[in-house]
């Protein structure tokens, strides 16, 4: 099954990258925020490669970062202090959370590849300022770019990068069309390895595997009672030891789920919004950026994410919704507490887990049971 | 014994005046017909103005730092954000802020005033949320206009200030302006805002050389003095009384370095701090007095509103110099404004730790500093990000640095006998004996 491979290449990221490197003889670049415009990476042949944790265990970053920052900042700082990118040619980021941030500031300043760039994507995303700032940003990273690969590059570059990422876009898409059914034909795990393993890999080599996954997914139909449909909004989250619980708990218990939907940047954040091509790709893939569902930290003075959330929930018929956050992860901190009353407001029961570096299984089960017990339990009642 | 001779600021007493009356003439402001709006320290206040000189603000950061002062009222408020849902390892400023919007209650007495509008600015990941709820915690019906200043670092981190990062913040204030107009019904004055414009980099400018001054020994100042005295840039930069009391204290720290005049009469060793201190335990830097060591400042009291550039040939941080004129058209003042603030040294570090290791390093140098202590300070991320870089680009430069972890405005996550235990070893690696008295 296509969809297998995923897995695999979620599992074995580094395996993949240093042999598509050997393969390619290709320049690679890590990124650390969804920020960051891999249309222009892709125009220049170079394969943008997101970094996320390992989810372990580990004691290099305390004398780089202070304690008080987000677990995943310093799971994927991690990764860099103990050598597990040393293959990559640059790193790069895209202004997003201050978190991150000193992830890929510490990695630069200790594990500098060569090639470093911050991108100073806007926050004012809402303001009609922030698409021509950010678009003369891109030709300072394309400068950068140029001196990486010796390469110059043209627009039909440009819109060959944008047309890779959009068919990524809607190649997820239709996979998460799937998800609608009453009875999904691929579970939120498998929906996680899919979007995850897009950034490990490259998207030329991603995309049939995708493609051969959605003729595949057309006849399948899979042996479980999916339960509660459930929806995950919050901080970024490839949890999946958290997701497998949760999916597995109908096995053990008497009452089971599915995550049906995410509201987050390892999914949906990251590929729902397309690149709208008006021939002039610097000012469009800028356009996308800046109006694609907002970080936290961006979305002011309007909160829009409420909208797709709700349209989320509803498309996706959710029963329930688990917040999650990652633990000192300030911009969803500043937006949970409305995020739950809105959802409420809504007839959508929440529950709030916080996240660390490793998941606590055990207990996260027996409060996501507990959860769902509220849900049936409404339906008993009422 | 003194090895110097001491005496009060002269001062002292008006700017307790002007602060007390800034507190007063937001909570009045309504009673007279004007308007009220609430915002970030880093807010562009003379943006404002322009609306009138009846229009009176309230900055987040030193009112959040106010509560923190009085442990029982900052419990209180505290307790109600959290009571709300918010998580209480969020900006500590910020909570005290919501809750006293929750409470109903204004720390200087009374109720809490409610704001016309809201008017900030946004480089943490904190600063617009943080209006953006108060503006719904107060009914939603408070409207709020953000300028993102994440623009890029300013020369010489970058090699050069481009200009679409210029026109980029000068365009958000442009637009501002409009809104203001909008939302307040009223017209706009740009005489008057060209006024707060260039009090306000008078006023900034003037923060810094006055810090200059404490490049002597004795030191004039003490770091504890200093932060009664930096927060009228936080406050509100841009108001005329300010910018002239700075001209005033300036004159005055200069009579007292010519005559000698120390801020701590057995200074022996100097040292700098860096974010903000725990205010409801400034008697660290009493204590530190005993030993004979003033803080005499830090990038964080310099460089939080005092406007700097980095000379990074000669390892030297010189305040930067007034423009040559006044801004004449609005385009010219909102794009002179935003190229004034995006120097801001407490905006570099943002994008790199090593900036802000750097303008450090050189005030060690250049203020003959035998040691830096660091506040890990937890309730404020945004001037924390890069902190233990900070402390080990220093180490690798020689500094002495020491540690110490607290909150500036949750008096909960101040552990004080351990800092005073931290205090007194690094006192004493700088050879310094504690006295008797």
């Amino acid at each position: 099954m296509a969809i297998e491979k995923f897995q695999e290449w979620y599992e074995n990221r580094h395996d993949y990258q240093k042999d598509w490197k050997k393969r390619t003889d290709g320049k690679m670049v890590g990124y650390f925020c969804t920020y960051a415009p891999e249309e222009i990476f892709y125009a220049f042949d170079v394969l943008p490669v997101r970094i996320l944790g390992s989810h372990e265990i580990q004691d290099v970053t305390e004398p780089h970062l202070f304690g008080m920052f987000c677990p995943f900042c310093r799971d994927v700082l991690a990764q860099g202090l103990k050598g597990k990118y040393d293959y990559l040619d640059g790193i790069m980021i895209a202004q997003s959370c201050i978190h991150l941030r000193q992830a890929y500031s510490s990695w630069d300043i200790h594990k500098n590849p060569g090639w470093s760039h911050f991108l100073p994507m806007p926050n004012h995303v809402q303001s009609p300022r922030a698409v021509p700032f950010l678009a003369a940003e891109y030709e300072l990273l394309i400068k950068k770019l140029e001196q990486l690969t010796g390469k110059t590059i043209t627009d039909k570059d440009l819109n060959r990068g944008i047309e890779i990422m959009n068919d990524v876009r809607r190649t997820m898409k239709d996979i998460y069309e799937f998800r609608k059914e009453e009875n999904p034909r691929l579970t939120g795990a498998e929906a996680m390895y899919m979007t995850c393993s897009q950034f490990f890999t490259d998207a030329r080599e991603w995309l049939p595997v995708a493609k051969q996954a959605i003729t595949e997914l057309k006849t399948r139909t899979l042996d479980r009672d999916p339960g509660k449909r459930l929806m995950l909004v919050g901080s970024e989250n490839d949890d999946l030891e958290f997701i497998q619980m949760v999916e597995t708990l109908g096995e053990r218990e008497s009452v089971g789920a599915t995550v049906v939907i995410e509201e987050h940047c390892t999914t949906t954040r990251y590929f729902w919004d397309e690149v709208e091509q008006t021939g002039n790709p610097l000012q469009d893939i800028a356009n996308r950026y800046v109006s694609r569902t907002a970080c936290p930290s961006k979305d002011w003075p309007k909160r829009t994410r409420l909208d797709r959330i709700l349209k989320f929930a509803k498309d996706f018929n959710v029963d329930g919704a688990i917040v999650v956050q990652q633990k000192f992860c300030d911009p969803h901190e500043t937006d949970i507490p409305f995020v739950r009353k809105f959802l409420e407001d809504n007839d959508i029961p929440t529950y709030f887990l916080e996240f660390d570096v490793t998941t606590a299984v055990g207990p996260f089960a027996i409060r996501v049971e507990a959860f769902l017990e509220t849900l049936e339990a409404e339906d008993d009642l009422f | 014994m003194a090895k110097y001779p001491t005496e009060p600021l002269k001062c002292w007493p008006k700017a307790k005046e002007l602060r007390n009356k800034f507190y007063k003439n937001f909570a009045e402001a309504k009673d007279k017909g004007g308007l009220r709006w609430m915002g970030s320290a880093w807010a562009f206040d003379a943006v404002p103005m322009g609306l009138g000189n009846d229009v009176h603000c309230i900055t987040g950061e030193p009112y959040g730092a106010s509560c923190a002062f009085d442990k029982p009222l900052s419990a209180k408020y505290l307790a109600a954000a959290e009571n709300y849902g918010f998580a209480r390892d969020l900006c500590a400023y910020m909570r005290n802020y919501w809750g006293s919007i929750l409470c109903n209650q204004y720390a200087q007495g009374g109720k809490f005033p409610k704001a016309d509008f809201a008017w900030t600015q946004h480089i943490c990941c904190s600063h617009a949320k943080w209006y953006q709820n108060a503006c719904e915690l107060e009914g939603g019906d408070v409207p709020m206009f953000g300028v993102d200043v994440g623009a890029g670092a300013y020369p010489p981190f970058e090699p050069e200030m481009y200009q679409n990062r210029i026109d980029y913040v000068a365009g958000q204030l442009m637009d501002g302006i409009d809104w203001l107009e909008e939302v307040t019904g009223r017209k706009y004055n740009d005489e008057l805002f060209f006024e707060a414009a260039w009090n306000d980099m008078r006023s900034t400018n003037k923060w810094a050389e006055i810090c200059m001054l404490n490049r002597a020994v004795p030191a004039p100042l003490d770091e504890k003095t200093i932060y009664s005295l930096y927060v009228f840039g936080t406050l509100q930069k841009s108001n005329k009384d300010f910018a002239g009391f700075y001209d005033e204290l300036y004159d005055e720290v200069k009579d007292r370095v010519d005559r000698g005049i120390a801020a701590v009469p057995n200074e022996k060793a100097r040292v700098i701090s860096d974010t903000q201190p725990p205010w409801g335990f400034l008697k660290i830097y009493r204590y530190m007095e005993k030993w004979g060591a003033v803080s005499i400042g830090s990038l964080y009291t310099f460089g939080l509103e005092g406007m700097w550039l980095y000379d990074e040939k000669n390892h030297d941080l010189r305040p930067r110099p007034l423009p040559d004129k006044k801004p004449q058209t609005r385009e010219e003042c909102c794009k002179m404004l935003a190229d004034w603030h995006l120097c801001k040294p407490e905006y570099q570090h943002f994008y790199h730790p090593e900036y802000k290791t750097k303008m450090m390093d050189a005030i060690a140098k250049n203020w003959k500093v035998d040691g830096v202590i660091l506040h890990y300070n937890r309730g404020c991320e945004g001037l924390t990000v890069g902190i233990a870089e900070n402390r080990l680009g220093l180490l690798e430069r020689g500094n002495k640095v020491m540690t110490y972890e607290g909150n500036m405005g949750d008096e909960r996550e101040f552990d004080e006998a351990a800092a005073m235990n931290r205090i007194d070893i690094f006192m004493d690696s700088l050879g310094l004996e504690k006295s008797k008295d």
